[in-house]
């Protein structure tokens, strides 16, 4: 099973991701924020990365920036929770080297299907 | 499965009702800093942020938790703050009272949403109306809203797609997978994949991170070109993609719909009830953390004492280390106690924040200009303290706005700035919690309190009181100065329930006021109400508690300042005042050796705002007393509080001082005598 990262600076959502993931099974780690998310992933290795982009402190767009240049996450999957699906935000977040997303609302069943695409 | 992750939905359901309460106040709050905050873009910008990212975590979260109501309102509140947001607009007066009656109604939502209680939902419709109005007033913006809006679930036919899909090399670099497309792709129909591999380099050239293959898909099913269209999304820019549909079939052999088959709407929140009342608490990771420390030292501790167990004859050495592990165990144990009352508490801020809106509406209201000042927030209190704290706040904040703090052309005329302030202070002082309300409004006027009093019959017409008197009138029931009553306050509920529910909690309040300067108001409560300051007294061979905080004074008895009436309590003339006497072990049925009032300890206490002289035997010591309730263990014994157990193992009984007035009134066959 995969190792996973959620990072939201709300709780309930990041819990209903980290719950739904754990109970497939997952190892999942939480972050509140962009910050606290690049200390996590100092701590080990993910193999896939979901991250809300409004945060305070540092937002998932900055924060991945920051992911994508590091060796270990080059290849990681790195999904970004959002409400919007309009062209320019998806240009700015895979500029940012997003890898997809997953739009909200999303209910925990969705959230499985698209994360076995992702992890194949 | 599904019901599985349906209860994991359904748990952080109350979370996010928590959150959202959280996020309201964090938009109300930044409203109100937008409304004061000169016209500085940098600081507009940052304020309209949060507010615009505080609404779009509660639209986030409520749609994801299907609470379709609280999201849609969220939802034309964020497209107004977005106008404002792009402009990087400060809203004006009207904007800003729309957004904050939002705040009223989501915060309604939240309320109907967790309770479940099965009412009707607070309506939405007018308001969402107004919302958009008012967006379209600050012109087109983006077009977000469309964007947001659901997809409309298009016709699906049969079809067969030609797709030619050749990554760039670099494309693994984004995190995705070309095989993932595939796998994606096979999903969605009957697919025929062949790969192109004419740009794959020879296996010495070949770079493992990047991608050579190229492919052409033949797709058949019931597929729309947006379902193709989607897994592609965030690859185009990465591979060269092209879709062309093969072979057109007449519309009417409409299969299985592609639709998602997920309906948020349809599922109510049916069991939020649950959420609600559950009594829980959010406690910071910090706290745990203090406590798990404080757990392993008292077991170091425990490992201390326990080499001491056995049968070895207990020398001076063995002696030396058992008073040492004592000594740490005290320490431990109050830490722990710090610590698990740590626990229960929560910033006061939870509760001072509902007041710069309430200022900002009152003083709208009122035609008055008033500052809010708040200090010390992060003060922390009891939960329960905490609970039962907002009423009698709100009406003293109330009274101040309303009574208090004048309209600016009467400040102005008595000299003072037109805006006047309201400041509230919440600090530690020794064991207590202060809350400080002060304003620099007119003050208590005393004549026209007293004329009031004299009006209402609280006092005799030619009775001359003091002026401490006349300022505890404002605490008699029923007691209103209001000379119109006003719906801001003055509605029947006056000071006497403030102090009513002060004293509930444990707590004192006093009021000081200098005429034409203004008032203060000071709540002292307790920190906790499971653990308490008592005064141990002696009454015959037993020992009672009585709650420090309702002890005025102890003083020795003088018989010379005893006066006794028939059928009436005794008094005692404590420099200008009478007290009644109550003996304690007359009312608790003690004998003691003491039964009249030739000596003896008078124990001066105040309750609904009566003195009281309970005649004790002895004063003993003052400690810190753990309350255990009577009701649980036995049953509510008119005059006691409750019991506790003291360090030499014995019981003692806590005094109810309202219930020993009550009973000692009951007793005597008569009221308590008024202490004028």
């Amino acid at each position: 099973m995969a190792n996973v990262l959620t990072v939201d600076d709300s709780v309930s959502l990041r819990k209903l991701v980290a719950n739904t993931l754990a109970s497939a099974g997952h190892q999942v780690a939480e972050a509140s924020n962009g910050a606290e998310a690049l200390e996590v992933i100092k701590t080990k290795t993910f193999n896939l990365i979901i991250s809300d982009i409004n945060m305070p402190v540092m937002d998932g767009l900055t924060f991945i920036k920051h992911v994508r240049v590091l060796a270990a996450y080059k290849f990681t999957p790195i999904l970004v929770l959002t409400t919007e699906m309009d062209p320019a935000k998806k240009k700015v977040a895979k500029e940012s080297g997003a890898t997809g997303w997953l739009v909200k609302p999303f209910d925990p069943e969705q959230l499985l299907t698209t994360i076995r695409k992702v992890l194949g | 499965m599904t019901n599985r992750l349906a209860d994991i939905q359904q748990e952080l359901m109350g979370t996010f009702f928590e959150e959202a309460v959280e996020a309201l106040t964090q938009i109300e709050s930044g409203l109100l800093a937008l409304e004061k905050c000169q016209d500085d873009p940098g600081r507009i910008h940052e304020l309209v942020n949060d507010v615009f990212r505080a609404a779009h975590s509660i639209k986030g979260g409520a749609a994801t938790f299907g609470l379709t109501q609280i999201a849609e309102v969220a939802h034309h509140a964020e497209t107004l703050l977005d106008r404002l947001r792009s402009g990087s607009m400060k809203p004006n007066a009207q904007i800003t009272s729309l957004l904050l009656s939002s705040v009223d109604t989501l915060r309604a939502l939240v309320q109907w949403s967790s309770s479940g209680d099965g009412s009707d939902a607070p309506a939405t419709d007018a308001l969402c109306k107004d919302l958009d109005a008012a967006a379209q007033q600050l012109g087109a913006g983006s077009e977000r809203d469309t964007a947001a809006a659901s997809k409309p679930a298009s016709e699906v036919r049969k079809a067969r797609y030609q797709i030619k899909f050749v990554p760039k090399p670099d494309m693994l670099t984004t995190g995705n997978d070309a095989v993932r497309l595939l796998r994606e792709l096979t999903l969605l129909g009957d697919t025929k994949v062949i790969a192109d591999t004419s740009r794959l380099p020879g296996l010495r050239e070949v770079e493992l991170t990047k991608c050579y293959l190229g492919w052409t898909i033949e797709l058949e099913g019931a597929v729309t070109r947006a379902q193709i269209d989607e897994v592609f999304s965030w690859v185009d820019d990465d591979a060269e993609i092209k879709i062309d549909e093969l072979v057109e079939r007449s519309s009417a052999a409409a299969a299985q719909s592609g639709e998602r088959p997920h309906d948020p709407a349809a599922r109510a929140p049916e069991h939020a009830g649950d959420r609600d009342g559950g009594g829980s608490i959010r406690v910071s990771v910090g706290k745990l953390d203090m406590l798990m420390n404080m757990v392993g030292e008292l077991v170091i501790t425990q490992s201390i004492l326990g080499e001491l167990e056995g049968d070895g004859p207990i020398d001076v050495k063995r002696l030396a280390s058992l008073r040492d592990g004592l000594a740490l165990l005290a320490r431990n144990t109050r830490a722990l106690q710090e610590s698990v009352m740590s626990l229960r508490s929560m910033p006061i801020g939870t509760v001072l924040s509902r007041f710069p809106r309430l200022v900002h509406d009152l003083s709208r209201q009122l035609g008055k200009q008033v500052e809010l000042k708040l200090s010390g927030q992060t003060t922390e209190v009891d939960k329960t303290v905490l609970e039962k704290l907002g009423d009698p706040l709100t009406h003293l904040v109330r009274n101040s706005l309303d009574h208090g703090i004048e309209k600016p052309e009467v400040r102005r005329a008595r000299g003072k700035p037109e805006t006047g302030t309201l400041s509230i202070r919440a600090f530690h002082r020794g064991g207590d919690i202060v809350v400080e309300l002060e304003d620099d409004g007119g003050g208590l006027d005393l004549v026209k309190i007293l004329a009031r009093a004299k009006e209402r019959g609280l006092v005799g017409q030619d009775d001359v009181l003091s002026d401490e008197q006349i300022r505890e009138l404002i605490f008699a029931p029923g007691f209103s100065t209001a000379e119109v009553v006003s719906d801001v306050s003055g509605r029947g509920v006056g000071m006497d329930v403030v102090r009513r529910n002060i004293k509930a909690i444990g707590g004192q309040i006093q009021m000081s006021s200098v005429q034409g300067q203004g008032t203060r108001t000071t709540l002292r409560l307790p920190l906790t109400l499971a653990i308490i300051d008592g005064q141990l007294v002696g009454v015959g061979s037993y020992t009672y508690v009585v709650p420090l905080l309702s002890i005025l004074e102890s003083v020795e008895i003088n018989r010379a300042r005893v006066s006794q009436f028939e059928g009436k309590l005794p008094l005692y003339r404590l420099r200008d005042d009478l007290v009644p006497i109550v003996s304690l072990g007359g009312v608790l049925g003690v004998t003691t050796g003491r039964m009249s009032l030739d000596s003896g300890l008078l124990v001066v206490v105040e309750t609904d705002g009566e003195r009281l002289g309970l005649l004790v035997d002895e004063l003993q010591a003052q400690q810190q007393v753990v309350v255990k309730s009577l009701e649980t263990n036995y049953e509510h014994v008119e005059g006691l509080a409750g019991a506790t157990i003291l360090g030499d193992g014995s019981i003692a009984l806590i005094l109810d001082v309202q219930g020993i007035a009550r009973l000692a009134r009951s007793a005597q066959g008569s009221s308590v005598v008024r202490a004028a």
